[in-house]
């Protein structure tokens, strides 16, 4: 029925099973979109959030996607500015998920702020002390950058690409993406980092606190370094997820390893760095505000030090150590497992600079406070989940996201 | 502001007696009723009703006869931080909160919050409440509420403003009057007023001529997690060294008042 859409030389499943996939999907999309309205209606008194939790799991949420997300800009940055080509053949499938991370992180942040219509006065009445200002400034261009770096994409679908128009303004686009590459490069470090210093700033919390160079605390460049490392294996996890369903060979070996062990030495040596901030913070930062190690981790029901090991060795260190060997690169059960621990490493080490910073009690006579997020919070998570499984099935469908796809599975 | 100016810029602050309080909550109503601060049918969920005066129940921990209470009220603490850079100021990303350097009072600009909550995540105090409902007035007190405070909407945040809408009113009468300068009993917050057992005392912490100046620098003041250069307004102070030493976070090795950064 569609076939007249589909990239030529490609098998996709029927079009009647496809159906069935998007309204699946569109059900769970259709739920996101009822529980945001009732936040936007009735207010953020529909989340289990409170006056110790102002930050919550949407903003965990907001974080997550956008470390994961950072494959794009890192992907761009190797491929056009220090010339790895072969990554080429995974660069549109970075995109697209870049452009999925953050458009689903600007929607999150519309959902989060409890007056969505003042939204503006956060570049209107700009308060360039703020790291959450250089946040909004920097995600949104950034996110124009997406959206310059997907058209194309979407300009190349076999029946646009017949009208003239469309297909000489994808083709000039991609002879200047390497322009468009180094901007969102640039912009991803500052908004990475903001996202960072947003915790790091906190010099009323020690636990999220950090000391840095002028006024950028570490977090910031922990971030930035963190989110181009494990960025790229979140590009992997779901190359891998899409090989599997489609049952196909989407990208070369060669290719993913390139990837992998890029990511693998960004991974090792952030992890080092993170390794000497975690020692500073314990011996010098916490305690020069009375606090020590193990009061962060002590004397409640959820946080233990094992969420530390969680972030730092066992989603830090060891899928490191797998991808920076070949050895470990060349065994799929190892890459998958490495790819996978990674992206849980760096939404722990998220989740840590959100919640637990919110958790952990400052003043000597308070107390912990947990918290558990309400359905309404829960389902606006999953909507940009299922947006984005909705976007990459019809992106994938009728886009050419993967260049060697036609090579990989030739149609006899 | 020239520096003839700065010189008599003003820092308006508290001084309280944690060893006159009674914990009687005098201060917390008289602080809802004049600042018209929005309540629910339901107030025991503390983590999200307002009271932008709040008094915390301290114990030392041990069991009786040793045991000792002690009540601490906790308003804004009005932080200076370094050079004006107290903790929510300078992380709110559309500048609706803003430290004074006229008077030293850190405002809340309820028409330009649009509720990110950052102020809240950065306030180690939890001073900052966010409105996660409107306000519903019981049927007749809208007529009761001070027409010289703002209501709040919902999704907004709010916090103690030390009753800075005495201090205009006080300055419009003495702007009347052909004065340019208050006398110590012109502004003073309602919690202080309300408080029977005199334990707040208020005024400006630059001026020799208040109480609050002579206050402060007693050997048993403190101020809240003072070694986080806070720098906050609100001073505390008690002969109890266990009571001192609750006010901020202390390793084992260290001697209570020992590390407090000075200001």
């Amino acid at each position: 029925m569609d076939s007249a859409l589909i990239p030529e030389g490609v098998k996709r499943c029927s079009f009647g099973k496809f159906m069935v996939f998007i309204s699946i999907v569109s059900a769970v999309l259709l739920w996101g979109v009822y529980a945001m309205l009732l936040c936007w209606l009735k207010g953020l008194n529909q989340t289990n959030m409170n006056d110790y939790y102002g930050f919550a799991l949407w903003i965990w949420a907001d974080l997550a996607v956008i470390a994961l997300g950072g494959g794009a800009f890192f992907s761009g940055f190797l491929k056009y500015l220090v010339g790895k080509d072969e990554l080429k053949n995974i660069i549109n499938y970075a995109v697209l998920i870049g452009f999925i991370c953050y458009s689903s992180a600007l929607l999150i942040l519309a959902i989060d702020i409890g007056q969505p219509l003042r939204g503006w006065f956060i570049f209107w009445h700009a308060n360039v002390h703020s790291m959450l200002t250089e946040v909004a400034f920097c995600l949104s261009c950034y996110f124009g950058v997406l959206c310059i770096e997907y058209i194309p994409l979407v300009l190349e679908n076999r029946q646009l690409n017949k009208v003239p128009f469309f297909h000489n303004f994808a083709h000039n686009l991609h002879e200047i993406m390497a322009v468009f590459a180094a901007t969102g490069a640039f912009l991803s470090f500052f908004h990475q980092g903001s996202l960072g210093g947003v915790a790091g700033v906190l010099f009323g919390r020690p636990f999220a606190y950090r000391e840095g160079v002028f006024v950028w605390p570490w977090t910031f460049f922990l971030f930035t370094w963190s989110a181009a490392a494990f960025g790229p294996c979140f590009t992997l996890s779901l190359t891998k997820l899409l090989e599997k369903i489609s049952g196909k060979k989407l990208v070369k070996d060669n290719v993913i390893e390139l990837l992998a062990k890029i990511s693998g030495w960004m991974i090792f040596t952030y992890t080092i760095a993170k390794i000497a901030d975690t020692y500073y913070w314990a011996v010098v930062t916490a305690p020069g505000k009375g606090q020590t190690l193990m009061e962060f981790y002590t004397g409640n029901a959820f946080y233990g030090i094992w969420i530390l090991v969680l972030e730092v060795i066992i989603g830090g260190l060891i899928p490191g150590l797998i991808l920076i060997t070949n050895k470990g690169r060349k065994n799929k059960y190892l890459l998958t497992t490495a790819i996978i621990l990674a992206c849980i490493g760096v939404s722990v080490n998220r989740w840590v600079m959100v919640l637990q910073v919110m958790a952990v009690p400052v003043m000597p006579f308070d107390t912990w406070a947990l918290y558990y997020p309400s359905w309404q919070e829960v389902a606006t998570t999953i909507l940009p989940v299922a947006y984005g499984v909705l976007l990459i099935g019809i992106s994938y469908r009728y886009m050419p996201i993967f260049p060697q796809e036609r090579e990989l599975n030739p149609i006899d | 502001m020239s520096a003839k100016e700065q010189k008599k810029a003003k820092r308006f602050g508290m001084v309280i007696d944690l060893d006159k309080c009674t914990g009687c909550g005098a201060c917390m109503v008289a602080c809802m009723a004049e600042n018209n601060v929005p309540f629910k049918k339901d107030e025991s969920n503390k983590l999200d009703s307002i009271t932008w005066m709040r008094v915390f129940k301290l114990t030392n921990g041990k069991e009786y006869p040793d045991a000792d209470v002690c009540y601490l009220p906790r308003p804004c603490q009005h932080c200076e931080g370094h050079d004006g850079h107290s903790p929510c100021v300078s992380v709110c990303p559309a500048t609706a909160t803003d430290y004074s350097r006229e008077t030293g009072i850190v405002s809340q600009i309820y028409t330009r919050c649009f509720g990110c909550r950052y102020c809240m995540a950065a306030c180690p105090y939890h001073a900052r409440y966010f409105n996660w409902w409107d306000p519903v007035w019981p049927k007749g007190m809208e007529k009761m509420l001070s027409p010289d405070v703002s209501v709040r909407m919902r999704g907004i945040v709010e916090k103690c403003s030390f009753c800075f809408h005495r201090y205009q009113r006080a300055m419009d009468k003495a702007h009347l009057e052909g004065r340019r300068e208050l006398a110590e009993n012109e502004y003073q917050t309602a919690c202080t007023q309300a408080c029977p057992a005199g334990a707040i005392t208020f005024g400006d912490l630059n001026n020799p001529g208040h109480a609050v100046y002579k206050l402060k620098q007693s050997p048993n003041a403190f101020r809240l997690l003072e070694r986080l250069g806070t720098n906050t307004k609100v001073y505390y102070v008690s002969e109890r060294e266990w009571v001192r030493r609750a006010g901020d976070n202390y390793l084992a090795h260290e001697k209570t008042g020992q590390v407090a950064a000075a200001h």
